[in-house]
Protein backbone atom coordinates (compact mmCIF):
# COMPACT_ATOMS: atom_id res chain seq x y z
CA UNK A 1 0.00 0.00 0.00
CA UNK A 2 1.66 3.12 -1.04
CA UNK A 3 1.77 6.30 1.23
CA UNK A 4 -0.36 8.40 -1.14
CA UNK A 5 -3.29 5.16 -0.77
CA UNK A 6 -3.32 4.95 2.62
CA UNK A 7 -3.55 8.22 3.21
CA UNK A 8 -6.72 8.30 0.99
CA UNK A 9 -8.33 5.37 2.63
CA UNK A 10 -9.49 7.33 5.60
CA UNK A 11 -10.45 4.93 8.07
CA UNK A 12 -14.64 4.77 8.65
CA UNK A 13 -15.12 7.31 11.78
CA UNK A 14 -15.28 5.15 15.25
CA UNK A 15 -19.05 5.31 16.19
CA UNK A 16 -19.45 7.50 19.06
CA UNK A 17 -21.61 5.70 21.87
CA UNK A 18 -24.34 7.72 22.75
CA UNK A 19 -26.86 4.91 23.75
CA UNK A 20 -26.30 1.18 24.71
CA UNK A 21 -26.26 -1.46 22.13
CA UNK A 22 -29.67 -2.97 20.77
CA UNK A 23 -29.88 -6.04 22.71
CA UNK A 24 -28.97 -3.87 26.06
CA UNK A 25 -31.72 -1.65 25.42
CA UNK A 26 -34.16 -4.94 25.05
CA UNK A 27 -32.66 -6.53 28.07
CA UNK A 28 -33.86 -3.31 30.31
CA UNK A 29 -36.94 -2.85 29.21
CA UNK A 30 -37.59 -6.23 29.17
CA UNK A 31 -36.38 -6.65 33.03
CA UNK A 32 -38.37 -3.16 33.85
CA UNK A 33 -41.83 -4.69 31.82
CA UNK A 34 -41.57 -8.19 33.55
CA UNK A 35 -41.17 -7.17 36.83
CA UNK A 36 -44.36 -4.29 36.35
CA UNK A 37 -46.53 -7.30 34.91
CA UNK A 38 -45.61 -9.61 37.90
CA UNK A 39 -45.46 -7.03 40.49
CA UNK A 40 -48.70 -4.96 39.95
CA UNK A 41 -50.53 -6.20 36.69
CA UNK A 42 -50.95 -10.07 37.60
CA UNK A 43 -51.77 -9.59 41.28
CA UNK A 44 -54.31 -6.57 39.92
CA UNK A 45 -55.96 -9.37 37.41
CA UNK A 46 -56.18 -11.87 39.88
CA UNK A 47 -58.34 -9.57 42.45
CA UNK A 48 -60.84 -8.71 39.65
CA UNK A 49 -60.68 -12.45 38.35
CA UNK A 50 -61.35 -13.05 42.01
CA UNK A 51 -64.17 -10.88 42.56
CA UNK A 52 -66.18 -12.53 39.48
CA UNK A 53 -65.30 -16.23 40.29
CA UNK A 54 -68.84 -17.00 40.92
CA UNK A 55 -70.68 -14.84 38.44
CA UNK A 56 -72.03 -11.34 38.17
CA UNK A 57 -74.80 -12.09 39.96
CA UNK A 58 -72.89 -13.10 42.75
CA UNK A 59 -70.71 -9.99 42.34
CA UNK A 60 -73.36 -7.40 42.42
CA UNK A 61 -74.61 -9.18 45.85
CA UNK A 62 -71.58 -8.78 47.42
CA UNK A 63 -71.18 -5.10 46.48
CA UNK A 64 -74.84 -3.96 47.19
CA UNK A 65 -74.68 -6.11 50.75
CA UNK A 66 -75.95 -3.53 53.42
CA UNK A 67 -72.64 -4.26 55.39
CA UNK A 68 -70.64 -3.47 52.56
CA UNK A 69 -72.88 -0.11 51.48
CA UNK A 70 -72.77 0.92 55.04
CA UNK A 71 -69.01 0.94 55.08
CA UNK A 72 -69.18 2.70 51.58
CA UNK A 73 -71.19 5.36 53.21
CA UNK A 74 -68.40 5.57 56.22
CA UNK A 75 -65.61 5.51 53.93
CA UNK A 76 -67.01 8.23 52.06
CA UNK A 77 -68.06 10.71 54.93
CA UNK A 78 -65.00 10.33 56.19
CA UNK A 79 -62.85 11.67 53.18
CA UNK A 80 -66.28 14.34 52.84
CA UNK A 81 -65.27 16.15 56.51
CA UNK A 82 -61.17 14.85 55.77
CA UNK A 83 -60.51 16.17 52.69
CA UNK A 84 -62.38 19.58 52.95
CA UNK A 85 -60.52 20.39 56.17
CA UNK A 86 -56.67 19.40 54.76
CA UNK A 87 -57.68 21.77 51.43
CA UNK A 88 -58.24 24.61 53.48
CA UNK A 89 -55.18 23.96 55.63
CA UNK A 90 -53.25 23.40 52.39
CA UNK A 91 -54.43 26.57 51.07
CA UNK A 92 -53.34 28.88 54.15
CA UNK A 93 -49.94 27.18 54.99
CA UNK A 94 -48.98 27.07 51.28
CA UNK A 95 -50.38 31.17 51.16
CA UNK A 96 -47.89 31.76 54.37
CA UNK A 97 -44.99 29.31 53.44
CA UNK A 98 -44.62 30.96 49.49
CA UNK A 99 -45.43 34.48 49.73
CA UNK A 100 -43.45 35.23 53.05
CA UNK A 101 -40.03 34.42 54.15
CA UNK A 102 -40.06 33.72 58.08
CA UNK A 103 -37.45 32.61 60.81
CA UNK A 104 -38.46 28.89 61.19
CA UNK A 105 -40.15 28.05 57.57
CA UNK A 106 -37.57 24.97 56.71
CA UNK A 107 -38.67 23.70 60.57
CA UNK A 108 -42.33 24.30 59.06
CA UNK A 109 -42.02 22.70 55.84
CA UNK A 110 -40.93 19.32 57.66
CA UNK A 111 -43.32 19.44 60.25
CA UNK A 112 -46.16 19.12 57.86
CA UNK A 113 -44.15 16.65 56.16
CA UNK A 114 -43.87 14.81 59.36
CA UNK A 115 -47.60 12.88 59.12
CA UNK A 116 -45.97 11.29 55.85
CA UNK A 117 -43.13 9.80 58.06
CA UNK A 118 -44.96 8.49 60.41
CA UNK A 119 -46.20 4.40 60.39
CA UNK A 120 -49.68 4.54 59.84
CA UNK A 121 -50.21 2.14 62.80
CA UNK A 122 -48.46 5.15 64.96
CA UNK A 123 -50.86 7.69 63.97
CA UNK A 124 -53.88 5.96 64.61
CA UNK A 125 -51.90 4.58 67.80
CA UNK A 126 -51.74 8.47 69.37
CA UNK A 127 -55.54 9.03 68.76
CA UNK A 128 -56.13 6.03 71.05
CA UNK A 129 -53.66 7.09 73.79
CA UNK A 130 -55.22 10.40 73.58
CA UNK A 131 -58.97 9.86 73.35
CA UNK A 132 -58.91 5.70 74.54
CA UNK A 133 -60.53 4.47 77.47
CA UNK A 134 -57.61 4.54 79.04
CA UNK A 135 -56.17 7.59 77.48
CA UNK A 136 -55.31 10.69 78.70
CA UNK A 137 -58.64 12.66 77.91
CA UNK A 138 -60.74 8.74 77.55
CA UNK A 139 -62.28 9.24 81.20
CA UNK A 140 -63.55 12.81 80.95
CA UNK A 141 -64.53 12.25 77.21
CA UNK A 142 -66.56 9.07 78.91
CA UNK A 143 -67.59 11.03 82.12
CA UNK A 144 -69.75 13.31 79.18
CA UNK A 145 -71.13 10.41 76.79
CA UNK A 146 -68.80 11.11 73.51
CA UNK A 147 -66.85 8.67 72.08
CA UNK A 148 -64.23 8.92 69.89
CA UNK A 149 -62.14 5.77 69.61
CA UNK A 150 -64.47 2.88 67.64
CA UNK A 151 -66.47 5.36 66.48
CA UNK A 152 -66.51 7.47 63.55
CA UNK A 153 -64.60 10.39 64.81
CA UNK A 154 -61.50 8.40 65.42
CA UNK A 155 -61.94 7.60 62.16
CA UNK A 156 -62.12 10.61 60.79
CA UNK A 157 -59.20 12.11 63.01
CA UNK A 158 -57.13 9.17 61.88
CA UNK A 159 -57.92 9.76 58.18
CA UNK A 160 -57.19 13.24 58.55
CA UNK A 161 -53.60 12.79 60.12
CA UNK A 162 -52.43 10.57 57.26
CA UNK A 163 -53.64 12.85 54.69
CA UNK A 164 -52.41 15.87 56.12
CA UNK A 165 -49.77 16.64 54.28
CA UNK A 166 -51.05 16.24 50.78
CA UNK A 167 -52.53 19.70 49.33
CA UNK A 168 -49.61 21.70 51.32
CA UNK A 169 -46.96 19.94 49.37
CA UNK A 170 -48.89 20.10 46.20
CA UNK A 171 -49.05 23.95 46.59
CA UNK A 172 -46.43 25.12 47.90
CA UNK A 173 -43.98 24.34 45.03
CA UNK A 174 -46.58 25.38 42.52
CA UNK A 175 -47.09 28.99 44.15
CA UNK A 176 -43.39 29.57 44.69
CA UNK A 177 -42.77 28.74 41.14
CA UNK A 178 -45.79 31.07 40.09
CA UNK A 179 -44.56 34.18 41.84
CA UNK A 180 -46.60 36.92 43.68
CA UNK A 181 -46.26 39.64 40.94
CA UNK A 182 -50.05 39.74 39.80
CA UNK A 183 -51.11 39.19 43.25
CA UNK A 184 -49.06 42.46 44.21
CA UNK A 185 -50.35 44.04 40.98
CA UNK A 186 -54.46 43.88 42.23
CA UNK A 187 -53.18 45.05 45.79
CA UNK A 188 -51.41 48.16 44.04
CA UNK A 189 -54.42 48.57 42.05
CA UNK A 190 -56.86 48.82 44.95
CA UNK A 191 -58.82 44.97 45.06
CA UNK A 192 -59.21 43.88 48.93
CA UNK A 193 -57.52 40.49 50.23
CA UNK A 194 -60.09 38.78 49.79
CA UNK A 195 -60.76 39.98 46.02
CA UNK A 196 -57.14 38.79 45.69
CA UNK A 197 -57.32 35.80 46.70
CA UNK A 198 -60.65 34.41 44.48
CA UNK A 199 -59.54 36.40 41.66
CA UNK A 200 -55.68 36.09 41.01
CA UNK A 201 -54.75 33.31 42.92
CA UNK A 202 -57.44 30.85 43.30
CA UNK A 203 -57.64 30.68 39.28
CA UNK A 204 -54.14 30.60 39.64
CA UNK A 205 -53.49 27.30 41.77
CA UNK A 206 -57.19 25.83 41.12
CA UNK A 207 -55.38 22.75 38.92
CA UNK A 208 -52.96 22.11 41.47
CA UNK A 209 -55.44 22.71 44.01
CA UNK A 210 -57.48 19.81 42.29
CA UNK A 211 -54.49 17.52 42.19
CA UNK A 212 -53.83 17.61 45.90
CA UNK A 213 -57.49 17.02 46.36
CA UNK A 214 -57.56 13.88 44.62
CA UNK A 215 -54.17 12.69 46.07
CA UNK A 216 -55.86 13.42 49.40
CA UNK A 217 -59.49 11.74 48.71
CA UNK A 218 -57.97 8.47 47.13
CA UNK A 219 -55.74 8.20 50.27
CA UNK A 220 -58.75 8.85 52.91
CA UNK A 221 -60.96 6.54 50.68
CA UNK A 222 -57.99 3.92 51.22
CA UNK A 223 -56.20 4.30 54.58
CA UNK A 224 -56.28 1.10 56.92
CA UNK A 225 -53.35 0.67 59.34
CA UNK A 226 -54.80 4.08 60.81
CA UNK A 227 -58.00 3.41 60.53
CA UNK A 228 -57.77 0.27 61.92
CA UNK A 229 -56.14 1.26 65.26
CA UNK A 230 -59.01 3.61 65.91
CA UNK A 231 -62.31 1.61 64.74
CA UNK A 232 -63.09 -0.96 67.15
CA UNK A 233 -63.90 -3.48 63.70
CA UNK A 234 -67.35 -3.32 64.51
CA UNK A 235 -68.77 -5.15 61.01
CA UNK A 236 -70.57 -2.61 58.98
CA UNK A 237 -70.55 0.38 62.04
CA UNK A 238 -67.17 1.22 62.25
CA UNK A 239 -65.75 -0.33 59.20
CA UNK A 240 -64.54 1.82 56.30
CA UNK A 241 -64.45 -0.31 52.98
CA UNK A 242 -60.82 -1.44 53.64
CA UNK A 243 -61.40 -2.75 56.77
CA UNK A 244 -64.56 -4.28 55.36
CA UNK A 245 -62.22 -6.36 52.98
CA UNK A 246 -60.16 -7.45 56.02
CA UNK A 247 -63.85 -8.61 57.85
CA UNK A 248 -64.78 -10.74 54.87
CA UNK A 249 -61.31 -12.20 53.93
CA UNK A 250 -61.20 -13.04 57.74
CA UNK A 251 -64.13 -15.01 57.98
CA UNK A 252 -63.32 -16.71 54.72
CA UNK A 253 -66.18 -15.29 52.80
CA UNK A 254 -63.11 -14.92 49.44
CA UNK A 255 -65.28 -13.93 46.83
CA UNK A 256 -67.25 -10.92 48.96
CA UNK A 257 -63.75 -9.77 50.25
CA UNK A 258 -62.38 -9.41 46.53
CA UNK A 259 -65.69 -8.05 45.16
CA UNK A 260 -65.31 -4.89 47.63
CA UNK A 261 -61.75 -5.00 46.88
CA UNK A 262 -61.85 -4.56 43.56
CA UNK A 263 -64.67 -1.10 44.12
CA UNK A 264 -61.28 -0.18 46.05
CA UNK A 265 -59.24 -1.15 42.46
CA UNK A 266 -61.53 1.29 40.57
CA UNK A 267 -61.34 3.89 42.83
CA UNK A 268 -57.33 3.79 42.82
CA UNK A 269 -57.60 3.96 38.83
CA UNK A 270 -59.73 6.39 38.59
CA UNK A 271 -57.61 8.82 40.61
CA UNK A 272 -54.95 7.95 38.80
CA UNK A 273 -56.27 8.93 35.74
CA UNK A 274 -57.31 11.73 36.89
CA UNK A 275 -54.04 12.47 38.57
CA UNK A 276 -52.25 12.55 34.76
CA UNK A 277 -54.91 14.83 33.02
CA UNK A 278 -54.67 17.42 36.06
CA UNK A 279 -50.73 16.38 35.78
CA UNK A 280 -50.54 17.95 32.32
CA UNK A 281 -52.46 21.17 33.27
CA UNK A 282 -50.76 21.79 36.49
CA UNK A 283 -47.60 22.03 34.30
CA UNK A 284 -49.20 24.51 32.13
CA UNK A 285 -49.96 26.76 35.02
CA UNK A 286 -46.48 26.44 36.26
CA UNK A 287 -44.72 27.64 32.38
CA UNK A 288 -47.54 30.31 32.06
CA UNK A 289 -46.49 32.08 35.50
CA UNK A 290 -43.21 31.93 34.73
CA UNK B 1 -38.75 38.30 61.46
CA UNK B 2 -41.23 38.64 58.22
CA UNK B 3 -40.04 40.14 55.66
CA UNK B 4 -42.18 43.41 54.98
CA UNK B 5 -44.66 42.35 51.84
CA UNK B 6 -47.30 43.84 49.90
CA UNK B 7 -49.51 40.84 50.72
CA UNK B 8 -52.51 40.74 53.02
CA UNK B 9 -52.71 37.57 55.34
CA UNK B 10 -49.67 36.74 56.52
CA UNK B 11 -51.21 37.42 60.18
CA UNK B 12 -54.68 34.78 59.54
CA UNK B 13 -53.01 32.20 57.33
CA UNK B 14 -49.64 31.15 59.42
CA UNK B 15 -52.16 31.27 62.35
CA UNK B 16 -54.85 29.11 61.04
CA UNK B 17 -51.68 26.93 59.88
CA UNK B 18 -50.39 26.74 63.07
CA UNK B 19 -53.24 26.10 64.89
CA UNK B 20 -54.56 23.01 62.80
CA UNK B 21 -50.86 21.65 62.49
CA UNK B 22 -51.34 21.29 66.45
CA UNK B 23 -54.92 19.72 66.33
CA UNK B 24 -53.94 17.04 64.10
CA UNK B 25 -50.06 16.39 64.13
CA UNK B 26 -48.68 17.91 67.11
CA UNK B 27 -50.78 17.48 69.90
CA UNK B 28 -51.66 13.47 68.80
CA UNK B 29 -47.72 13.15 68.48
CA UNK B 30 -46.75 14.70 71.74
CA UNK B 31 -48.99 12.47 73.84
CA UNK B 32 -46.58 9.61 72.94
CA UNK B 33 -44.03 11.88 74.03
CA UNK B 34 -46.00 12.10 77.41
CA UNK B 35 -46.99 8.60 77.72
CA UNK B 36 -42.96 7.89 77.39
CA UNK B 37 -42.31 10.46 80.34
CA UNK B 38 -44.45 8.07 82.41
CA UNK B 39 -42.05 5.12 82.07
CA UNK B 40 -38.54 5.29 83.72
CA UNK B 41 -35.55 4.58 81.32
CA UNK B 42 -35.25 0.84 82.98
CA UNK B 43 -38.53 0.27 81.76
CA UNK B 44 -38.64 1.70 78.66
CA UNK B 45 -35.33 -0.37 77.98
CA UNK B 46 -36.93 -3.91 78.52
CA UNK B 47 -40.03 -2.80 77.02
CA UNK B 48 -38.09 -1.95 73.90
CA UNK B 49 -35.63 -4.71 74.12
CA UNK B 50 -37.84 -7.84 74.67
CA UNK B 51 -36.63 -10.97 72.71
CA UNK B 52 -40.36 -9.87 70.99
CA UNK B 53 -39.29 -6.55 70.31
CA UNK B 54 -35.85 -7.75 69.06
CA UNK B 55 -37.26 -10.33 66.62
CA UNK B 56 -39.83 -7.74 64.94
CA UNK B 57 -36.94 -5.29 64.60
CA UNK B 58 -35.01 -7.82 63.04
CA UNK B 59 -37.54 -8.51 60.24
CA UNK B 60 -38.59 -5.55 59.67
CA UNK B 61 -35.60 -3.49 59.23
CA UNK B 62 -33.58 -6.83 57.24
CA UNK B 63 -37.24 -7.00 54.94
CA UNK B 64 -37.10 -3.37 54.64
CA UNK B 65 -33.39 -2.84 54.15
CA UNK B 66 -33.89 -6.28 51.15
CA UNK B 67 -36.33 -4.59 49.84
CA UNK B 68 -35.76 -0.92 49.37
CA UNK B 69 -32.14 -2.33 47.28
CA UNK B 70 -34.36 -4.26 45.14
CA UNK B 71 -36.60 -0.88 44.62
CA UNK B 72 -33.08 0.90 43.40
CA UNK B 73 -32.19 -1.91 40.96
CA UNK B 74 -35.61 -2.36 39.29
CA UNK B 75 -36.33 1.25 39.78
CA UNK B 76 -33.44 2.64 38.24
CA UNK B 77 -33.57 0.27 35.56
CA UNK B 78 -37.52 1.49 34.49
CA UNK B 79 -36.42 4.98 35.31
CA UNK B 80 -33.54 4.45 32.43
CA UNK B 81 -35.91 2.94 30.15
CA UNK B 82 -38.44 5.21 30.69
CA UNK B 83 -36.32 8.27 29.80
CA UNK B 84 -34.06 7.31 27.55
CA UNK B 85 -35.76 4.35 25.32
CA UNK B 86 -38.40 4.30 23.19
CA UNK B 87 -40.83 1.57 23.16
CA UNK B 88 -44.45 0.42 22.72
CA UNK B 89 -46.42 0.76 26.00
CA UNK B 90 -44.19 3.41 27.67
CA UNK B 91 -46.84 5.13 28.45
CA UNK B 92 -48.95 2.96 30.24
CA UNK B 93 -46.16 1.21 32.10
CA UNK B 94 -45.56 4.73 32.98
CA UNK B 95 -49.02 5.02 34.55
CA UNK B 96 -48.54 1.49 36.33
CA UNK B 97 -45.16 2.48 38.12
CA UNK B 98 -47.77 5.04 40.30
CA UNK B 99 -50.25 1.67 40.71
CA UNK B 100 -48.33 0.84 44.21
CA UNK B 101 -49.31 4.46 45.74
CA UNK B 102 -53.21 4.28 44.21
CA UNK B 103 -54.27 1.09 45.64
CA UNK B 104 -55.10 1.00 49.05
CA UNK B 105 -52.40 -0.85 50.95
CA UNK B 106 -54.61 -3.07 52.20
CA UNK B 107 -56.08 -4.17 48.71
CA UNK B 108 -52.14 -4.59 47.60
CA UNK B 109 -51.57 -7.10 50.30
CA UNK B 110 -54.67 -9.34 49.34
CA UNK B 111 -53.83 -9.13 45.71
CA UNK B 112 -50.35 -10.41 46.35
CA UNK B 113 -51.04 -13.00 48.87
CA UNK B 114 -53.36 -14.36 46.18
CA UNK B 115 -50.86 -14.73 43.65
CA UNK B 116 -47.72 -15.78 45.60
CA UNK B 117 -50.74 -18.31 47.55
CA UNK B 118 -48.97 -22.26 46.69
CA UNK B 119 -52.40 -22.32 44.80
CA UNK B 120 -51.99 -18.88 43.32
CA UNK B 121 -50.83 -17.86 39.98
CA UNK B 122 -47.66 -17.19 40.79
CA UNK B 123 -47.10 -19.29 43.92
CA UNK B 124 -47.94 -22.71 42.24
CA UNK B 125 -44.43 -22.13 39.74
CA UNK B 126 -42.60 -21.47 43.22
CA UNK B 127 -43.85 -24.16 45.20
CA UNK B 128 -42.59 -26.81 43.29
CA UNK B 129 -38.68 -25.07 43.88
CA UNK B 130 -39.73 -24.94 47.37
CA UNK B 131 -40.11 -21.71 47.60
CA UNK B 132 -43.05 -20.24 50.04
CA UNK B 133 -43.89 -16.82 49.44
CA UNK B 134 -46.89 -16.59 51.37
CA UNK B 135 -46.35 -16.31 55.75
CA UNK B 136 -42.79 -16.35 55.29
CA UNK B 137 -39.78 -13.47 55.21
CA UNK B 138 -40.35 -13.79 51.87
CA UNK B 139 -43.49 -12.63 51.30
CA UNK B 140 -42.82 -9.51 53.57
CA UNK B 141 -40.34 -8.87 51.43
CA UNK B 142 -41.84 -9.25 48.50
CA UNK B 143 -45.15 -6.86 49.77
CA UNK B 144 -42.66 -3.70 50.50
CA UNK B 145 -40.93 -4.58 47.04
CA UNK B 146 -44.58 -3.89 45.88
CA UNK B 147 -45.42 -0.31 47.89
CA UNK B 148 -41.55 0.84 47.69
CA UNK B 149 -41.60 0.47 43.72
CA UNK B 150 -42.50 3.77 42.75
CA UNK B 151 -40.33 6.06 45.01
CA UNK B 152 -36.83 5.50 43.03
CA UNK B 153 -38.62 5.58 39.85
CA UNK B 154 -40.16 9.30 41.04
CA UNK B 155 -36.86 10.46 42.02
CA UNK B 156 -34.59 9.25 39.37
CA UNK B 157 -36.80 10.40 36.42
CA UNK B 158 -36.64 14.09 36.77
CA UNK B 159 -32.66 13.70 37.56
CA UNK B 160 -32.58 11.73 34.32
CA UNK B 161 -34.44 14.05 32.36
CA UNK B 162 -32.38 17.32 33.06
CA UNK B 163 -29.41 15.53 32.50
CA UNK B 164 -27.82 17.70 29.45
CA UNK B 165 -26.99 15.40 26.68
CA UNK B 166 -23.45 17.28 26.34
CA UNK B 167 -22.01 15.87 28.95
CA UNK B 168 -22.31 12.50 27.37
CA UNK B 169 -21.23 13.56 24.15
CA UNK B 170 -18.31 15.06 25.27
CA UNK B 171 -17.20 11.89 27.15
CA UNK B 172 -17.95 9.41 24.12
CA UNK B 173 -15.66 12.08 21.84
CA UNK B 174 -13.31 12.11 24.61
CA UNK B 175 -13.14 8.39 23.84
CA UNK B 176 -15.02 6.85 26.77
CA UNK B 177 -16.82 3.14 25.72
CA UNK B 178 -20.60 3.78 27.11
CA UNK B 179 -19.93 1.76 29.93
CA UNK B 180 -17.10 4.45 31.03
CA UNK B 181 -19.80 7.18 30.26
CA UNK B 182 -21.95 5.52 32.26
CA UNK B 183 -20.13 4.69 35.59
CA UNK B 184 -18.02 8.02 35.85
CA UNK B 185 -20.29 10.29 34.28
CA UNK B 186 -23.98 9.38 34.12
CA UNK B 187 -23.57 7.30 37.92
CA UNK B 188 -22.31 9.99 39.93
CA UNK B 189 -24.64 12.47 38.67
CA UNK B 190 -28.01 9.79 39.27
CA UNK B 191 -25.88 8.93 42.22
CA UNK B 192 -27.93 11.14 44.79
CA UNK B 193 -30.93 11.16 43.82
CA UNK B 194 -31.13 6.76 43.76
CA UNK B 195 -30.00 7.04 47.12
CA UNK B 196 -33.03 9.73 48.03
CA UNK B 197 -35.05 7.15 46.23
CA UNK B 198 -33.59 4.12 48.29
CA UNK B 199 -33.98 6.14 51.95
CA UNK B 200 -37.93 7.02 50.54
CA UNK B 201 -38.90 3.40 49.56
CA UNK B 202 -36.93 2.06 53.27
CA UNK B 203 -38.87 4.83 55.30
CA UNK B 204 -42.11 3.91 53.61
CA UNK B 205 -41.35 0.11 53.97
CA UNK B 206 -40.52 0.32 57.97
CA UNK B 207 -44.09 2.02 58.67
CA UNK B 208 -46.10 -0.20 56.95
CA UNK B 209 -48.65 -2.47 57.62
CA UNK B 210 -51.80 -2.78 55.56
CA UNK B 211 -49.99 -4.57 52.93
CA UNK B 212 -47.84 -6.76 54.84
CA UNK B 213 -50.71 -8.24 56.94
CA UNK B 214 -52.25 -10.18 54.83
CA UNK B 215 -49.13 -11.82 53.19
CA UNK B 216 -47.15 -11.93 56.77
CA UNK B 217 -49.28 -14.47 58.70
CA UNK B 218 -48.34 -12.85 61.64
CA UNK B 219 -46.00 -15.65 63.68
CA UNK B 220 -44.47 -14.59 66.66
CA UNK B 221 -40.74 -14.28 66.57
CA UNK B 222 -40.63 -15.58 62.86
CA UNK B 223 -43.18 -13.21 60.75
CA UNK B 224 -44.08 -10.24 63.04
CA UNK B 225 -43.40 -6.88 62.02
CA UNK B 226 -42.94 -4.22 64.53
CA UNK B 227 -46.54 -2.30 63.56
CA UNK B 228 -48.04 -5.79 63.77
CA UNK B 229 -46.93 -5.96 67.12
CA UNK B 230 -47.65 -2.59 68.31
CA UNK B 231 -51.17 -3.39 67.40
CA UNK B 232 -51.13 -6.49 69.36
CA UNK B 233 -49.72 -4.43 72.12
CA UNK B 234 -52.74 -1.67 72.02
CA UNK B 235 -55.51 -4.58 71.70
CA UNK B 236 -53.71 -5.96 74.71
CA UNK B 237 -54.28 -2.39 76.29
CA UNK B 238 -50.83 -2.89 77.22
CA UNK B 239 -50.00 0.90 76.48
CA UNK B 240 -46.47 1.13 78.16
CA UNK B 241 -45.27 -1.66 75.90
CA UNK B 242 -47.13 -0.20 71.95
CA UNK B 243 -45.46 3.20 73.61
CA UNK B 244 -41.77 1.98 73.99
CA UNK B 245 -42.25 0.27 70.27
CA UNK B 246 -43.94 3.12 68.79
CA UNK B 247 -40.67 5.37 70.02
CA UNK B 248 -37.97 3.16 68.59
CA UNK B 249 -40.14 3.43 65.58
CA UNK B 250 -40.29 7.20 65.67
CA UNK B 251 -36.81 7.95 66.42
CA UNK B 252 -36.08 5.85 63.25
CA UNK B 253 -38.64 7.83 61.02
CA UNK B 254 -37.22 10.82 62.37
CA UNK B 255 -33.53 10.18 61.11
CA UNK B 256 -34.92 9.22 57.91
CA UNK B 257 -36.28 12.25 57.38
CA UNK B 258 -33.66 14.49 58.47
CA UNK B 259 -31.42 12.11 56.41
CA UNK B 260 -34.40 12.42 52.82
CA UNK B 261 -34.13 16.31 52.99
CA UNK B 262 -30.02 16.64 53.92
CA UNK B 263 -30.11 13.84 50.20
CA UNK B 264 -32.88 16.56 48.34
CA UNK B 265 -30.13 19.34 49.01
CA UNK B 266 -27.44 17.08 47.86
CA UNK B 267 -29.37 16.55 45.27
CA UNK B 268 -30.05 20.21 43.99
CA UNK B 269 -26.73 20.79 44.23
CA UNK B 270 -25.49 18.02 42.09
CA UNK B 271 -28.08 18.95 39.44
CA UNK B 272 -26.47 23.19 40.28
CA UNK B 273 -23.47 21.94 39.37
CA UNK B 274 -23.50 20.06 36.70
Amino acid sequence: MSLLERAVIVPPPRRVALTEPAWVRRVVIGAGVVFLTLFVLVPLAAVLTAALSHGAAAYARSISDPAALRALKLTLIAAAIAVPLNLVFGVAASWAIARFRFRGRALLITLIDLPLAVSPVIAGMVFVLLFGSHGLLGPWLQDHGWRVIFALPGIVLATTFVTFPFVARELIPLMEAQGSEEEEAAMVLGASGWQMFVRITLPKIKWGLLYGVVLCTARAMGEFGAVSVVSGNVRGRTSTLPLHVEILYNEYEYQAAFAVASLLVLIGIASLLARRVIAARVDRSRQEAT
Amino acid sequence: MVRRSALPGFGLSMGYTLVYLSLIVLIPLATLAIKTAELSWGELWTLATSDRALASYRITFGASLIAATINVVFGTLLAWALVRYRFRGKGLIDAIVDMPFALPTAVSGLALTTVLAPTGWIGRFLEPLGITAVFSPLGITLALVFIGLPFVVRTVQPVLEELEPELEEAAAVLGATRWQTLGRVIFPALAPAILTGFALAFARAIGEYGSVVFIAGNKQYETEITPLLIMSRLEEYDYPGATALALVMLLVSFAMLLAINGLGAWTRRRAGHL
